[in-house]
């Protein structure tokens, strides 16, 4: 039995990996500060006896997309977005510290500064945590800056800075719940040169037309295994034949 | 099966949710005190079918592995307590409040409530209740044979009876504040309920503590804002569109591979 219907066997499974990475991309058309996933496929050559014709291929999820996403005003005092390169940093629950790019912060009833999600928002020493106040501003470097409650619009207190941070692309990796780590797990420096915009949230970066794009040549890509798998089919076929014949 | 047709679901799943609030939001349009909800969106767990950095010899190690989402999710909807426009109605029991604060509403089964909508009238005895009849606390009665009643920016409501040419003090209006308004419970009939996320209220006089002032003849209309809802309407369309093209073409890959084995 010819080996190329495995060969075009597992091109079309590894394809529709690529396809549920680029679904998910499309899924995550309007999550707010989402980055999109690539796909690529890495030839992996079978080394044996004989002639070297067969190599399989690989479906690789190497990074994300790191562009910025289109910014959306939505006036709210708690919405911050990332203008340019940097992200906000998280203390997960494991202890460990997370970077995002989703802006959208609220209040827990101790007056702690959490993402949307409910991870507390890492400060110059710590979490973030804010007495009541009446109006919280949050400023370009993303220091905080509040009127307590009663006090007059004189007396602006700053209280803490949110801490951004802007690590190497290439020592960032996407873990399982869609945060961004440093690889190596550590901590991460904060950089003064980020700037956030308050008022404003950072839209998904998925380029829906590249991703229409690339489903339709992932489709058309899909279907030529499959041919690949039919003639290695008739292939099959005409040699049970040639031994009817006989 | 074709995994991109679950991703997608959870696609299509999300953009109804998101359409669904939307539409809610237009039709609260015109509620007074309503707040507009948000719906918020986080991508789903990532599984790993191939570990980035896994050793691929003893020396040397995969720069990259397999990763692949699995869709999005609705984390919840977050209510916006902007301030929404104040519209002069001269009506006399008519009160919005101008900046922080909710009233206090009492139910029927004694616990609390808390609303923006100042839109009050009397009881058959006098009392100040609620368009849907609730007794606003902390119970204030106004006399029968009151010519006026004049609500102050702290809440003090006085009243003129007929032939006292002084004015009688009836009541006090308080409000109350939550340290994150947006963990309340929207209960429908413009009233919201305390929750463990809003923490518990604090009542004070309007005016103090951070509160807004009490604004008398005026209501607070909603904070829907039309035109930002009519374009996330033709972004979360589009969305959907999208997700169902992904969802098409899956289904024609599976047919494809039907059809020609």
């Amino acid at each position: 039995m010819d080996k190329a219907l495995y060969v075009g066997m597992n091109a079309a499974s590894q394809n529709m990996m690529a396809q549920a990475i680029n679904a998910n991309n499309l899924a995550n058309a309007s999550t707010t500060g989402f980055r999109s996933d690539f796909a690529q496929t890495m030839a992996l050559q079978v080394v044996g006896d004989g002639y070297k014709s067969r190599a399989y291929s690989q479906t690789e999820s190497p990074t994300s997309d790191f562009a910025q996403g289109p910014l959306r005003q939505t006036g709210g005092d708690m919405d911050v977005a990332i203008e340019g390169d940097g992200w906000i940093s998280v203390l997960t629950p494991d202890g460990s510290e997370a970077f995002t790019r989703v802006g959208e912060l609220s209040l827990t009833p101790f007056g702690e500064l959490t993402t949307s999600n409910g991870l507390p928002v890492l400060g110059n020493a710590g979490p973030i945590a804010l007495p009541p106040f009446e109006k919280m501003e949050i400023g370009g470097d993303g220091t905080i800056s509040i009127r307590e409650l009663g006090q007059g619009p004189q007396v602006m207190s700053v209280l803490d800075r949110i801490k951004l941070v802007n690590p190497q692309v290439q020592d960032l990796v996407k873990g399982e719940d869609g945060l961004f780590r440093r690889r190596d797990g550590e901590f991460e420096i904060a950089d003064g040169n980020v700037r956030v915009v308050s008022g404003y949230l950072e839209g998904s970066n998925v380029n829906v037309v590249d991703a229409m794009v690339e489903m339709i040549s992932l489709t058309r890509n899909y279907e030529l295994n499959i041919k690949l798998m039919q003639t290695a089919q008739r292939n099959s076929e005409a040699s049970s034949q040639l031994l009817q014949i006989q | 099966m074709h995994p991109a047709l679950y991703v997608s679901k959870t696609g299509l799943s999300a953009q109804d949710k998101q359409l669904t609030s939307l539409s809610n939001n237009l039709s609260n349009v015109a509620t007074n005190g309503f707040k507009r909800d948000r719906v918020v969106f986080e991508d789903l767990l990532y599984q790993i079918y191939r570990q980035p950095g896994g050793n691929s010899t003893q020396d040397t190690i995969l720069p990259s592995g397999l990763q692949m989402g699995t869709g999005v999710r609705t984390v919840g909807t977050q209510k916006m307590f902007t301030q929404g426009a104040l519209q002069t109605t001269e009506e006399t029991l008519d009160v919005a409040v101008n900046g922080r604060g909710f009233f206090q509403i009492t139910m029927p089964d004694g616990t609390a409530s808390y609303t923006r909508d100042g839109q009050f009238q009397l009881s058959a005895e006098g009392q100040l209740v609620t368009t849907s009849g609730l007794i606003v606390a902390p119970g204030i009665s106004i006399p029968i044979n009151a010519n006026t009643v004049t609500i102050g920016t702290d809440g003090t409501v006085t009243a003129v009876i007929a032939g006292d040419p002084a004015s009688t003090q009836v009541g006090n209006l308080t409000l109350v504040d939550f340290v994150n308004p947006a963990g309340l419970q929207a209960k429908g009939g413009n009233l919201f309920s305390e929750t463990v996320a809003s923490g518990s209220p604090q009542e004070s006089t309007p005016g103090t503590n951070g509160l807004g002032m009490i604004e008398q003849g005026m209501l607070e209309n909603s904070n829907v804002d039309v035109v930002e809802e009519l374009v996330n309407m033709i972004t979360t369309q589009r969305a959907y569109e999208l997700n169902s093209r992904v969802i098409s073409t899956a289904d024609q890959m599976l047919q494809f591979i039907s059809q020609n084995l």
